[in-house]
């Protein structure tokens, strides 16, 4: 044990935000009651627990560092599309496609931040939508390799570490994610909770400012970048594995905005934001869908106009300034 | 006789000319207010749809319906901007896209429900159908007609931008809003008043792009990336850069469907990406 007068306090301070607290184990353990409570919607849970994985990595990029993304996407289908071509062109081993895939996606990544620390505001959105749209009408016109808008055919995954076979109810399906999904998670809530964490939302808060005091922001960036990118493509192939297959759906511009939706729904620059809003929207698409599939996204514009106008921090920002309020009484 | 290149290009302008009409108002407002309203084509679709209905079931002239397509755009986009977008004017560009983006998601499912997802057909007036052969080209007439209207749009706002009142006090607002602001001019209503006409004009880029691109729910989302490209591309606040950019787009456009439509809209997001890299403020851009 070292004496606390030789901890500087900033240590002290990055060390309170990263103690656990009895809600997140609380729920941590809530996830693994959809094996119990839920058998039949496994492989609900388990594409929640991808798109999950997906907006963790967006957060880090908006959340934390306040770079806003419309183009996200990109990643997440060089990741699906990396995995599905490496079963079928070398083996169907998950762990390593899921490597293969988080290198793809992280080059790329690695790539495009060059372009993205260099700008800000309208300039930086519409760039990132411009990237996301060009990688989509590559994976639409590179129809030999990816199948164009018939999907990629012929994605044969072998069962995990051998033994565990992808079976129709999405056991396996729902672990195999969960676990990379903590895993993540754990990783990601190291990098938020160290000091380039901290340097991320000072870029946030003040671009100018931040090379001002020494830090480099735009290496900062590019590093925060490339790993939002790796780990979207993560998200990208956990998806491609467990449904073997890899659509055009994956690269979509739909599919950035309905993570940005997540993401701000649940609050963004909280690590539990992305997750919350991935269940609530994959939950409530899932229901309203069964109902009305074309008036899906009426409720989603609702919904948006709701939370910018009355939640600006999203449901956790609202529900952590109850607490805060009824906690001071 | 001319070769094929200059058909090619004369469809290229024409469609540059109506992207020009529905994206001059959102680079006007974005310029004044710095406000990213992903809605815009929203208003634009109102427009078409109106006019597809006056003319469709209540056998309305065509021209009759465009006054109205652009009225009924500009109403709407003043009560959208007295009940939302007013408040968010010194929010960050992330709350005004996603409030934007809301709006526009519920355009889309409410047009799908009042008049299906299914294209909207239209009849356009005897006077506009065919070709006149001009040098052995055939120009289409309602692509005359779209240029003509283009051009007239622009006189019309160059004109009252540069010698009027109005025009004076917006681009003193685009300038320098608090200056102006201490100058006595009364920013806020400055704005609201070019978010009406600049919603008015989407409104009525709407009604004229049936006949070209056809009008269904997702022209909201589908004509935003084009409008959202030419507006960055041109410049925030720059009329003379939104022409430019337009005509730019379109014809790359049309000559990349023309002679690579294997690439499909590729060759767009790039011209796009390459041109922000090269100038982040668009070609006409001063910040």
């Amino acid at each position: 044990m070292v004496p606390t007068d030789t901890i500087s306090a900033p240590q002290l301070y990055l060390q309170s935000l990263s103690r656990w607290s009895a809600t997140e184990i609380a729920f941590w353990l809530a996830t693994l009651l959809p094996f119990f409570l839920f058998p039949n919607y496994l492989s609900l849970a388990s594409q929640i627990a991808i798109t999950a994985l997906f907006a963790l990595s967006l957060d880090l990029i908006l959340g934390y560092a306040g770079v806003v993304s419309l183009g996200h996407a990109a990643f997440f289908g060089i990741g699906a599309y990396a995995a599905g071509l490496f079963s079928k062109f070398v083996w169907g081993e998950p762990i390593s496609g899921l490597l293969v895939a988080a290198l793809l996606a992280g080059l790329a990544g690695y790539a495009t931040s060059f372009i993205i620390c260099r700008f800000r505001h309208l300039t930086l959105i519409m760039l990132t939508l411009g990237l996301g749209l060009l990688a989509f009408e590559v994976a639409n016109s590179a129809h030999w390799l990816t199948g164009g808008s018939d999907g990629l055919q012929g994605v044969r995954i072998w069962p995990l570490f051998g033994i565990f076979k992808f079976d129709l109810y999405g056991y396996t399906a729902y672990s195999y994610s969960l676990a990379v999904l903590f895993l993540f998670f754990l990783g990601m809530r190291r990098l938020v909770h160290s000091p380039f964490g901290l340097a991320l939302r000072g870029i946030r808060e003040n671009l100018v400012r931040m090379p001002a005091i020494g830090a480099a922001s735009r290496a900062h960036i590019r590093k925060a970048y490339t790993i939002a990118a790796a780990v979207a493509g993560i998200a990208g192939a956990l998806l491609t594995q467990t449904t073997e297959s890899a659509a055009l759906e994956s690269i979509s511009f739909q599919r950035s905005a309905d993570v940005l939706v997540m993401l701000v729904l649940g609050g963004a620059g909280r690590l539990y934001g992305g997750l919350i809003g991935a269940i609530i929207f994959m939950i409530a698409r899932d229901q309203f869908s069964g109902i009305a599939p074309q008036y899906w996204y009426f409720w989603i514009g609702i919904l948006l106009i709701v939370v910018v106008m009355l939640l600006p921090n999203g449901i956790l920002g609202g529900l952590s300034k109850i607490f805060a309020r009824w906690s001071r009484k | 006789m001319l070769p094929p290149v200059f058909g090619v290009l004369f469809d290229g302008i024409a469609y540059g000319m109506l992207l020009f009409v529905l994206s001059v108002g959102l680079s006007v407002t974005l310029g004044l207010m710095n406000f990213v309203n992903l809605a815009h084509c929203a208003f634009a679709m109102l427009g078409g749809y109106l006019t597809a209905t006056l003319v469709n079931d209540f056998n309305w002239s065509f021209f009759a319906t465009l006054p109205l397509a652009f009225i009924a755009a500009a109403t709407a986009s003043i009560a959208f901007e007295r009940v939302f977008y007013r408040r968010l004017y010194r929010a960050g560009d992330l709350d005004q896209v996603l409030l934007t983006i809301g709006i526009a998601f519920v355009s889309v499912a409410i047009a799908a429900y009042l008049f299906g997802t299914a294209q909207q057909p239209i009849q356009t007036p005897p006077l506009l159908r065919g070709a006149i052969d001009f040098l052995g080209l055939s120009l289409g007439k309602y692509r005359l007609f779209l240029i003509a209207i283009a051009l007239v749009v622009t006189i019309l706002l160059v004109v009252g931008i540069e010698y009027t009142r109005f025009g004076a006090q917006v681009r003193a607002a685009v300038d320098n809003q608090r200056m102006a602001g201490g100058l006595g001019i009364n920013v806020e209503r400055t704005f609201a008043v070019t978010f009406a006409l600049g919603s008015g004009l989407a409104g009525l880029g709407g009604a004229l792009a049936i006949e070209i691109v056809g009008l269904d729910p997702n022209f909201s989302f589908i004509y935003l990336v084009y409008v959202l490209i030419i507006v960055s591309v041109g410049g925030l606040g720059s009329i003379a850069g939104s022409l430019a950019a337009a005509i730019l787009i379109g014809v790359s456009d049309i000559a990349g469907k023309y002679y690579f439509p294997e690439l499909g809209a590729f060759l767009i997001y790039l011209v796009m990406v390459v041109i922000l890299m090269w100038r982040p403020s668009g070609l006409f851009g001063r910040r």
